[in-house]
């Protein structure tokens, strides 16, 4: 993705909901985007499918998929693309199954619709997808309906078809948000497992901190529609450098804590996209905030190897945050 | 793991001490004195429709007993369905006990009717989870916060006007914009608006159903530590229930865990976590992420065989047994009590600690 903008066409104007967005994904990857709701991290998942919903419009850069740029891609080949190389799963499973049919006949149906595999290797290829996503007794469940599934088995049905055409891209948009904390733990243990097994790039949405620290590789955080840092796992974690980053990660209370910590809790609320303010769009929430953060957006710069953020102080400058964060 | 005790605790205090040694466990203290709530046997059916002659009944709390101590936060976690919500309302009388007790300062609440409920009922508040939902659209935040106080005939006028602003502050709430609607005002601040409802009547005691799942990461933790200060400030009690284990262990001094209406364990907060002793309780713990790429990598979550079983039909004997890792031919016989295990750890297990 090359400096990737979205735009909503609104009455009084234009919102900008993606802005200058710049990353990539390599095949094996886990890569987390993280962020709050209208932060953008979900338009810019869409936005690599070309899903982005009506008036939005991506109005400038490139998304390169190895040599073809998804943004100029003829209708039939963003048809193709989207149900040969990449696999898209949602949230709520309940509501991407289509209710009254069975749930064999809709995998099946996903990979016949793309000529990958002719219709008798669609249908074998049925039982083994849901063992694959160990679904138990597969063979007898292929003729359920959606609602005779659990949460967990519809996001395991979900990701049998999303996989059953062997993707390189799978995109997972909160794939655990709506299910239970026990059953969230078995699909992250799936997705760690597919991710290896098929090789695939995979891109986690969420707002989860804790998930992408347990399967993600790189972690791009988003704020307000843009990338306010972005690295590698652990150096995200470890050595946070945008007041953002580390707010949200000291917001969270801790499976781990020790005692009791007051946490960190960010003051206000996220800008509204149509009225954003002048400068770095997190200044009016920063508790490290100078005055040049009132005026003028700062650039998203190497702070490390491998590590980008986007602040005119960073964390390391700041002697001792969690004092100051309390306050 | 994490030798964290709470030594002396006082009730309402939040002062986490961390120690070396093992310290007294907080309810051989606050055991000394009386609960402020105290659950007895409490069972919740609703019917279900189905079944031989439509007779079939959800079992969605099945014989509960416990004890809030005036001053504490107990924390009741659980996954969906497993009764947590219900029996949240049921303690709050919203929903009607099939049988058993609620005392409240040692009142039967089940079995009180017209005005003295209505009094009592004025200490006792609910806290809801979707604060979009929980509010009247058509009502100014003023109205719906002094409602209460119109209801019970506490104040009026001025009065009334005078603590709603007070309230509003005292939630972090601009008292200007009391004449605001509730779709004006984000989803903390919708939950802002929930909690200064709550404590316009000067309660004593609070059931939090699901409080801060529904917000934004950076939202929760301002909900979380207004909830804490308000706490330390009114000497509130709470009934905190929620899914995620973190946010529990955080504000709660003791956890109840409950599966399938059932409450299978239950002990101070950091000690159920450190070492859970009902291999549910285990589970829980261990699948629990945690924002730290090394702690991740070590953690293995201990994944469970097949889905929660139907209230309708809940296993027999041991409710867990069914997809315990550690189940034994006794667990499908005997149902295994609520029994202390160690100093106000109570665990309803036959192999306790055993995984």
């Amino acid at each position: 993705m090359q400096d990737l903008r979205v735009q909503f066409e609104v009455p009084g104007g234009v919102v900008t909901a993606v802005d200058g967005i710049d990353f990539e994904v390599d095949r094996g990857e886990i890569v987390g985007i993280v962020g709050e709701s209208g932060s953008g991290k979900t338009m810019t998942a869409l936005s690599l499918l070309r899903l982005i919903p009506e008036p939005g419009k991506i109005t400038n850069g490139r998304i390169l998929y190895g040599e073809k740029d998804v943004v100029q891609m003829t209708d039939e080949e963003i048809r193709e693309f989207r149900g040969n190389e990449v696999a898209m799963i949602f949230q709520d499973p309940m509501t991407s199954l289509n209710p009254v049919l069975r749930v064999g006949f809709q995998i099946e149906e996903a990979m016949a619709a793309h000529s990958r595999f002719t219709g008798r290797q669609a249908h074998d290829r049925v039982v083994p997808m849901l063992q694959r996503v160990r679904i138990p007794a597969a063979k007898d469940r292929i003729r359920d309906y959606p609602h005779q599934f659990s949460g967990g088995m519809r996001q395991r049905a979900m990701i049998a078809m999303g996989i059953s055409n062997e993707p390189s891209l799978l995109i997972a948009d909160e794939p655990t948000t709506a299910l239970d904390v026990t059953v969230q733990a078995s699909i992250i243990e799936l997705l760690r497992d597919l991710s290896r097994e098929l090789r695939a790039a995979v891109i986690l949405i969420t707002h989860n901190m804790a998930l992408v620290a347990s399967l993600c590789n790189r972690v791009v955080v988003m704020y307000a529609g843009r990338i306010v840092e972005q690295g590698p796992t652990r150096a995200i974690f470890k050595n946070p450098q945008h007041p953002y980053t580390w707010s949200l990660l000291r917001s969270m209370p801790r499976m781990d804590e020790v005692g009791h910590e007051r946490l960190v809790s960010i003051r206000g609320l996220p800008p509204d996209l149509s009225k954003m303010p002048p400068g770095c769009k997190f200044h009016p929430r920063c508790r490290f905030r100078i005055d040049r953060c009132l005026t003028e957006e700062p650039a998203l710069v190497q702070v490390d190897p491998g590590q980008d953020a986007r602040c005119w102080v960073l964390m390391k400058n700041i002697p001792n945050p969690e004092a100051e964060a309390i306050k | 793991m994490l030798g964290a005790h709470e030594e002396h605790p006082q009730p309402g205090s939040r002062s986490h001490q961390v120690t070396a040694q093992a310290a007294p466990s907080p309810t051989a203290e606050t055991k000394l004195q009386a609960p402020l709530v105290r659950v007895e046997n409490l069972v919740k059916h609703f019917p279900a429709g189905g079944g031989l002659l439509g007779r079939n009944v959800v079992h969605a709390v099945d014989g509960v007993s416990l004890a809030i101590q005036p001053g504490e936060t107990l924390g009741l976690v659980g996954e969906s369905g497993c009764g947590k919500s219900t029996l949240g309302r049921v303690i709050v009388r919203l929903l009607p006990a099939t049988s058993g007790h609620v005392y409240f300062r040692e009142t039967d609440l089940t079995k009180m009717r017209g005005e003295k409920l209505r009094r009592l009922r004025q200490e006792i508040q609910m806290i809801f989870q979707d604060p979009y939902a929980s509010l009247n659209p058509r009502m100014t935040v003023g109205d719906i916060v002094s409602e209460p106080l119109r209801n019970f005939g506490v104040a009026r006028g001025k009065k009334a006007d005078q603590k709603v602003q007070e309230m509003m502050r005292v939630v972090g709430l601009n008292p200007n914009f009391v004449n605001r609607y509730p779709h004006e005002f984000s989803g903390g601040q919708r939950q802002r608006i929930g909690i200064a409802r709550s404590l316009v009547l000067d309660p004593t005691f609070i059931v939090a159903d699901e409080p801060v799942s529904a917000l934004d990461v950076s939202i929760q933790a301002q909900i979380v530590n207004l909830m804490e200060d308000l706490q330390a400030k009114f000497n509130l009690t709470f009934l905190f229930i929620a899914h995620d284990l973190s946010v529990v262990r955080h504000i709660s001094d003791r956890v109840a865990v409950m599966y399938l209406g059932k409450i299978v364990e239950i002990g101070a907060a950091d000690a159920i976590r450190d070492r859970p002793l009902h291999p549910y309780t285990k589970v829980l713990q261990s699948s629990v992420p945690v924002p730290d790429p090394d702690l991740e990598a070590a953690r293995k979550p201990i994944l469970l065989k097949g889905d929660i079983p139907s209230p309708v039909n809940p296993p027999a004997a041991c409710r867990f047994h069914t997809r315990c890792p550690i189940a034994q031919k006794i667990c499908s016989e005997v149902d295994p009590p609520l029994e202390q295990k160690e100093d106000g750890r109570f665990v309803a297990c036959h192999f306790p600690g055993k995984l």
